[in-house]
């Protein structure tokens, strides 16, 4: 009799707590970004965070010293992506190039989470609506309002191994409501992938790549084919700041670019220099710091 | 009578034995750094913690993943590259009050010293603590603030932020036990 008060209190008091009940934890920071480097990641703005994303892509790095390869001619997009909930965000944005106007919608259904709950991946779907508000590039066409609009479809996924590797792998739709030739494609589809590798606390490499399923697009744009494109380049992270430097083939800085506009080569040097600068702003606090 | 005799034995130590803890698991730590760039502070409200009133041990625990920040970007931050909770899930305290048989709590609070083992980050570090107790009925409040610095527990805070996180992080403890019968 004399064992059990003995054995009782060698009882740990940590078994009150619970603790041999494991616990879920959900996988954090897959990517450093909302964009892995132009298109979309699987990462969201938690709620009541506004980001304000500021996109450069310079011209291209073969136009020559007279340009300064290709820093002469920059074109710019500015955006914001708001946080709805943690899962759901909403967003604009505005293009130079084409001046296009573009809204969207994502929402993260799927995340990555292991311990008494596991799940191996985490997925988003975004969708995209574009206008481009230039002067009308086509005399010999209608002028129609939904010819100037063009959609975009993608489900992202993706997995990080361990803490310094994530992988994304995005099929995607592109609609365009008006195409060059009857021999050219109004929705296209593609398969894009994308890592990000960390290699310190606040520096990851990045790379993104849109494969264009073949023979969907005949026509010619500027006299170049359309082609795949791939982006490479380093996040930095500072505080509040995402910067992002990139080398790319794509001249647009959203998926209906990058998906069925990209005619920039890399084997001749037709690529540009680019880099994101996101800001997050918190709008709405957290209930714990409402008071 | 025989059988009298073992339940009675049995029953009296049961309550020397299973008697006389507290626990919650909804006591609130905060924490709060300041610097001349700016305040961080950072609020978790599902801690666990228990004292066991035969011994004056106390415990507590805590999922690093459960601190909520102001900014959500300051909340990936820490959990990502400071205290690395997927390594690192929860931080523990396991110590004891001194001379807790003696104490007489009351409504009023009264001043305590805890001394135990503080394991934050994977790193463990002996720690005394000073705070106060009370009882109102059942239940026994404990409040306690103090300072720790995280470089004593192998979190490294980058250059580039050194100016914004402050060398000592003020600690508050606000916990509300309630008497279990185990």
């Amino acid at each position: 009799m004399a064992a059990l008060p003995l054995a009782a209190q060698d009882d740990d008091l940590f078994d009150l707590l619970g603790e041999d009940e494991p616990v879920t934890q959900y996988t954090i920071a897959t990517f450093k970004s909302t964009r892995l480097i132009s298109g979309h990641s699987v990462e969201t703005n938690s709620a009541g965070v506004l980001q304000f994303l500021i996109g450069h892509r310079f011209g291209r790095v073969n136009s020559g010293w007279r340009d300064l390869y290709g820093i002469d001619n920059a074109t710019i997009r500015l955006g914001f992506d708001y946080g709805i909930t943690d899962n759901l965000n909403v967003g604009i944005g505005r293009s130079s190039f084409q001046k296009t106007y573009d809204a969207m919608v994502k929402y993260r259904f799927l995340r990555q989470k292991s311990g008494a709950e596991n799940f191996p991946i985490t997925a988003t779907y975004v969708a995209s609506m574009f206008v481009r508000a230039d002067d009308w590039p086509h005399p010999d066409r209608t002028n129609y309002f939904t010819s100037r609009m063009s959609y975009h479809h993608g489900l992202l996924i993706a997995r990080k191994f361990g803490e310094s590797l994530s992988v994304q792998l995005m099929p995607s739709l592109v609609h365009r409501n008006l195409v060059k030739t009857q021999d050219d494609m109004n929705t296209v589809a593609s398969m894009g992938a994308g890592f990000s590798a960390r290699v310190s606390g606040s520096l990851r490499v990045n790379a993104e790549y849109h494969y264009l399923l073949p023979n969907q697009i005949v026509s010619t744009i500027g006299g170049e084919n359309v082609k795949n494109s791939l982006s490479i380049g380093v996040d930095l992270e500072t505080g509040g700041h995402v910067f992002q430097l990139h080398f790319t083939n794509s001249r647009g800085m959203t998926e209906q670019y990058l998906i069925s506009e990209t005619t920039g080569s890399w084997a001749d040097g037709g690529i540009h220099f680019g880099f994101n600068v996101s800001r997050v702003f918190t709008v709405k606090k957290p209930k714990a710091f409402k008071e | 009578m025989k059988q009298f005799i073992f339940s009675f034995a049995l029953a009296v130590l049961s309550v020397a034995a299973f008697g006389q803890k507290y626990l919650t698991q909804s006591a609130t730590i905060r924490f709060f750094s300041s610097t001349p760039m700016e305040d961080i502070e950072a609020v978790n409200n599902q801690v666990s913690t228990a004292i066991n009133a035969e011994n004056g041990e106390m415990v507590f625990s805590m999922l690093m993943t459960a601190f909520t920040f102001e900014k959500a970007l300051m909340q990936e931050h820490f959990n990502e590259k400071y205290v690395e909770s997927p390594q690192f899930p929860k931080a523990k305290f396991k110590g004891s009050i001194a001379d807790f048989g003696k104490l007489k709590l009351t409504e009023t609070p009264t001043e305590v010293t805890v001394t135990g083992d503080m394991t934050i980050h994977g790193v463990t570090k002996s720690v005394t603590i000073i705070g106060t107790l009370a009882k109102k009925g059942d239940k026994i409040v404990a409040v306690s603030k103090f300072m720790i610095v995280p470089e004593d527990y192998g979190i490294k805070i980058p250059g580039a932020v050194r100016e914004n996180i402050a060398k000592e992080i003020e600690v508050t403890v606000n916990a509300t036990y309630d008497l279990i019968n185990k």
